[in-house]
């Protein structure tokens, strides 16, 4: 039995310290309000709009369905089962799901030999290859919030990506080492933000903002190093940004005690963006050769750490990587879904925290095990609805940090099953199946 | 199920037993005295001519958590070079430097290890570390949790908190990281190298706290021991790697005032200045004042050659190492006002004058001490080689003709600044067998592993003898995890899952309303999360927690 740790009040329960995992910062202050009559949730204090929609759905147990029509579990079960056992090159994407539901993902891709890819591993990727290139000096949030004096965002205004960073990091009431928050400075470096105002300091002092377009990154950066470097560029503007303002900040960055340089992946949507994140790493790495510096690489959802994280120890290999060859094989390019989406006869979707990733459309025989507000404009071949871990079954989830994780629970009583049990049920069917083969041979 | 263990030579040093042949019986999972004739053997292995020892225990191994994690992503490069498939019983993964969790778990019960311990679970990244050795088949686990480098500690060393409540916050600490012991990486190292501090040598000032670590160690060792935990104070002492530190591993040896420690890795910080180049071996002074310190115990990180990857808490040295990786790239972080950590790619090599010299080192501190219980065999895995290098270690140190062949090939200049070749010692199966079994868990406090006593788990590997040590170590005949055959000729027959050990000693629980304060003002994580339950750890049938006892708690000893 699952206990539903809250305080009655009238006609709701208060559920307190919950995480929410609807972006990379895995806040686990939320108060959420669950309905008596109807376990619905809403979230009461500490959320943020993204922490509301992802508990917005109330509670639902659609049917399972093959080729659209409804069918009972074990059906569906059966039917997903046998499209994976014809297919020779199975692909299992989205991978929407917690630690717990990427280990099912693990046993069952290992014994198919499936290529795994997450639906946001390109975005993943371009951090993953500086880590895998040159490495990296990076920090995590709670160091951010008790350290940093100046904090650069770079390309992003880093609420976008996580939307309760300044009021958890920033602007906080106090930190550990008498330094006054009020008094950080701000730089938003690149890109063109709307509305910086939650940026501004309590007392008013707006952030400084130096914009250019997303393009233009990769010679700001590369310049803004050069310049931290102690090399002087021959120019009066990069991406027009005036070169006294990018010497001001150059200097800045010196003198700062921890200054933290932060970039969100998913905003750096170019060409070989990973060269522009090894450019900021590489400022940081030259900063810490007289002070302190550090980069906070920010974002994350859908489980993408958390899944990336079990990869990596499962198999020696982020994502995306494959078991075709019996063994895990990483190829970032090839093994990408855009690659795959050529070769695979068979494609396992899953999205549990996100119903509207869907599957992109193709002719390729699909398997969604997903959410249960799930909408398709492609009825896929299999759909089994499954319950959102953190809502409505326990799991672990990682930080965009990949350093801090946190234990999952349900919010409410839920008739959904977990991903990892419909991974053991098919694994049941599958092995089902392949001793009957052995008796027909 | 009754199982029969028929004439194996028997090497049990737990209970004084070198080489006697006897009959082992082993009932639901345990080993049990001779039973009565008429009760049935329901199978019996024939032994004769075998040699039997407990199931070995790796008391220091980066197998689970953050870092780990970090060398395993960093790598794939060394991954490609050790696919492995999966089998019938086995799943796939990768090996080498920094195998994949389910390679790891194999790969040392093949190696008849039945246990392995990580020695630096930060607490706020526990849950991580105990989700990768829930991964990690067959072997039992567990781990030591970092402190030291704590905000919360250092604060409290700085306001002269009362020992009491010091013990009341690492109790916590264990109990929440579930952890089996408590250890220190550069004693407030750490913390001070985020102050842009970049060497902290053992009487020097942290800058801000204002406390040296000296005070660290001599807090912390006196904790571990009022509480009354088995396990020592786990020192990764401060100027790891540096040319001369020497001096202050010597120096920490006292800075506990009587108080046991375990000097972890210490090959890696018993290096003098002497010779042309400024670098040299300090073993014989090392091993000496470990042999004249019965508080002091010290396992030794041996290099051996080759590449491999260095993973530590210790980011204040690992940064200044940075620029030595190979290939050329490092990952280091800042943690949560808990900790840091470091990964850096490493290449030992034998022409180089400073890797031989490592290498001799470790060697000559493995000979040079006189008592086994007290010195133990690591190579500080993965940052002076792979764990499976143990067997060709093991035989380095049972065969002198063989160690001297080695040595020979190394760079002239190191050789001629070690006295290795000198040194005739060879180590006896019984000494391996305190080394990587009795004395293992007897400074880990795991009560009922590391011997073969009646009620001890049935963790037992046998062997064929083989003059070639390597070759015997490599591949045991049997492995028995917890009574049940897992390993045949070096081959895994069985998968099973082991228990994760930890020990609870009592504490005031109501340390937690200021570290719960502490937490909610300055962390960005509710303190309930950072403990690690044990449903999670036993979560999927992938083991269980065990408790080993500890003495209980002792009030202010002085
Ligand atoms: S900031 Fe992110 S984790 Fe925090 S409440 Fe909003 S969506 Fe959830
Ligand atoms: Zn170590």
């Amino acid at each position: 039995m699952v206990n539903f740790v809250g305080s009655s009040l009238l006609d709701s329960v208060r559920i307190k310290d919950v995480t929410c995992t609807a972006c990379g910062m895995l806040c686990d202050d939320l108060v959420v309000a669950r309905a008596l009559n109807s376990n619905t949730l809403s979230v009461v204090e500490h959320g943020c709009s993204r922490s509301a929609a992802l508990l917005q759905h109330p509670p639902a147990k659609p049917s399972a369905r093959v080729h659209g029509k409804e069918v009972d579990h074990a059906s569906a079960i059966q039917a997903a089962t046998a499209l994976l056992q014809q297919a020779k090159q199975p692909l299992i994407a989205g991978l929407g799901t917690d630690v717990q539901g990427m280990r099912a993902v693990l046993r069952l891709a290992d014994h198919i030999g499936a290529t795994l890819d997450h639906m946001n591993s390109a975005a993943m990727l371009r951090n993953t290859l500086v880590v895998q290139q040159s490495g990296w000096q990076v920090t995590t949030l709670t160091e951010v919030r008790n350290r940093a004096d100046l904090i650069v965002a770079i390309g992003t205004d880093i609420v976008s990506a996580l939307p309760r960073f300044f009021e958890r990091c920033v602007w906080v009431e106090a930190t550990l080492f008498d330094q006054a928050p009020a008094e950080r400075d701000i730089v938003f470096l690149g890109g063109r933000h709307d509305d910086l105002g939650f940026a501004s300091s309590p007392d008013g002092r707006p952030a400084q903002v130096l914009p250019c377009d997303m393009e233009q990154i990769p010679e700001l950066v590369a310049a803004l190093r050069a310049l931290v470097t102690g090399r002087s560029l021959p120019v009066d503007q990069v991406a027009g940004i005036a070169m006294q303002d990018l010497q001001q900040l150059a200097q800045h960055l010196r003198e700062a005690r921890y200054s933290v340089l932060a970039w969100s992946a998913a905003s750096l949507d170019y060409a070989h963006a990973e060269l522009s994140i090894a450019n900021i790493t590489g400022i940081v790495s030259q900063l810490n050769q007289t002070t302190r510096s550090a980069g906070l690489p920010a974002g994350g959802s859908n489980g993408d750490s958390s899944v990336n994280q079990t990869s990596v120890w499962t198999t020696g290999y982020p994502l995306p990587n494959s078991y075709a060859r019996q063994h895990p094989d990483y190829d970032p390019w090839q093994h990408s879904s855009a690659q795959q989406a050529a070769h695979a006869d068979a494609v396992l979707w899953i999205s549990s925290l996100d119903p509207s990733r869907r599957p992109p459309p193709s002719d390729t025989p699909t398997i969604v095990l997903g959410h249960a507000a799930m909408q398709f404009e492609q009825e896929p071949a299999v759909y089994i609805p499954i319950g959102t871990p953190g809502v409505d079954h326990s799991g672990t989830a990682f930080r965009c940090d990949s350093v801090v994780s946190l234990p999952l629970k349900p919010l409410r009583p839920s008739p959904l099953p977990s991903l990892s049990s419909v991974i053991l049920d098919m694994e049941a069917a599958l092995h089902a199946s392949q001793k009957g083969d052995a008796h027909a041979d | 199920m009754l199982t029969k263990l028929t004439g194996g030579r028997v090497y049990d040093p737990a209970h004084g037993i070198d080489g006697q042949v006897m009959d082992l019986y082993i009932r639901d999972g345990r080993l049990i005295a001779r039973p009565g004739d008429d009760e049935k053997i329901s199978k019996e292995y024939d032994l004769r001519g075998k040699v039997v020892m407990a199931g070995a225990i790796d008391m220091h191994t980066h197998i689970g958590g953050g870092k780990v994690n970090i060398a395993r992503m960093m790598l794939p490069e060394d991954h490609r070079a050790d696919p492995v498939a999966h089998s019938e019983l086995c799943r796939a993964g990768c090996g080498h430097v920094a195998p994949s969790t389910l390679t790891t778990g194999y790969r040392y019960a093949e190696m008849g290890y039945t246990a392995g311990f990580e020695p630096a679970i930060l607490p706020v990244n526990a849950r991580q570390a105990h989700l990768e050795m829930g991964d990690t088949p067959i072997i039992d686990k567990g781990g030591y949790a970092m402190l030291g480098s704590d905000d919360y500690f250092l604060r409290m060393l700085t306001a002269k908190k009362d020992q009491n409540a010091i013990n009341d916050y690492v109790a916590w600490t264990l109990h929440a990281s579930q952890a089996i012991g408590i250890k220190v990486v550069n004693p407030g190292g750490i913390s001070a190298f985020k102050f842009n501090q970049r060497a902290l040598d053992l009487d020097a000032q942290h800058a801000y706290y204002q406390v040296s670590p000296r005070d660290v160690l001599k807090s912390l060792s006196r904790a571990v021991h009022e509480l009354g935990i088995a396990h020592p104070l786990h020192v990764h002492a401060n100027n790891l790697g540096v040319p001369g530190n020497l001096d202050t591993t010597l120096k920490t040896m006292g800075a506990s005032e009587g108080y046991p420690l375990h000097l972890t890795h210490i090959q890696f910080h018993s290096y003098g200045t002497e010779g042309d180049r400024k670098f040299s071996s300090g073993a014989a002074a090392i091993a000496e004042a470990i042999n004249q310190h019965q508080h002091i115990s010290a396992d030794v990180g041996q290099i051996l050659f080759g590449q491999t990857v260095t993973a530590s808490g210790d980011s204040m040295r690992q940064h200044a190492n940075a620029g030595l990786a190979n290939p050329n790239k490092s990952v280091i972080m800042d943690i949560e006002c808990d900790a840091g950590c470091g990964v850096v790619p490493f290449k030992y090599r034998d022409q180089n004058f400073v890797n031989a010299l490592q290498w001799a080192i470790g060697l000559e501190i493995f000979l040079l001490v006189d008592d086994p219980w007290r010195i133990f065999l690591t190579t500080d895995h993965p940052n002076g080689a792979p764990f499976t290098s143990y067997p060709h270690l093991i035989r380095l140190l049972m065969d002198k003709s063989f160690r001297n062949d080695m040595f020979t090939k190394l760079n002239l200049d190191a050789q001629a600044m070690s006295t290795l070749a000198g040194i005739n010692r060879e180590y006896s199966l019984y000494e391996i067998a305190i080394m990587t079994r009795a004395g293992a868990a007897k400074l880990v406090g795991l009560h009922d592993r590391g011997h073969l006593g009646v009620g001890a788990a049935a963790d037992i590997t046998v062997y064929t003898e083989d003059a070639d040590r390597e070759k015997m170590f490599s591949k045991p005949d049997y492995v028995f995890k917890d009574g049940t055959l897992v390993v045949r000729n070096g081959q895994v027959v069985q998968v099973t899952w082991g228990s994760t050990h930890t020990v609870r000693p009592e504490f005031d629980r109501s340390v937690e309303q200021d570290l719960r304060g502490h937490f909610d003002r300055y962390h960005t994580m509710k303190l309930d999360h950072v403990k690690v339950s044990d449903d999670e750890i036993a979560e999927g049938g992938r083991g269980r927690v065990q408790v080993q006892p500890c003495l209980g708690r002792r009030e202010k000893t002085r």
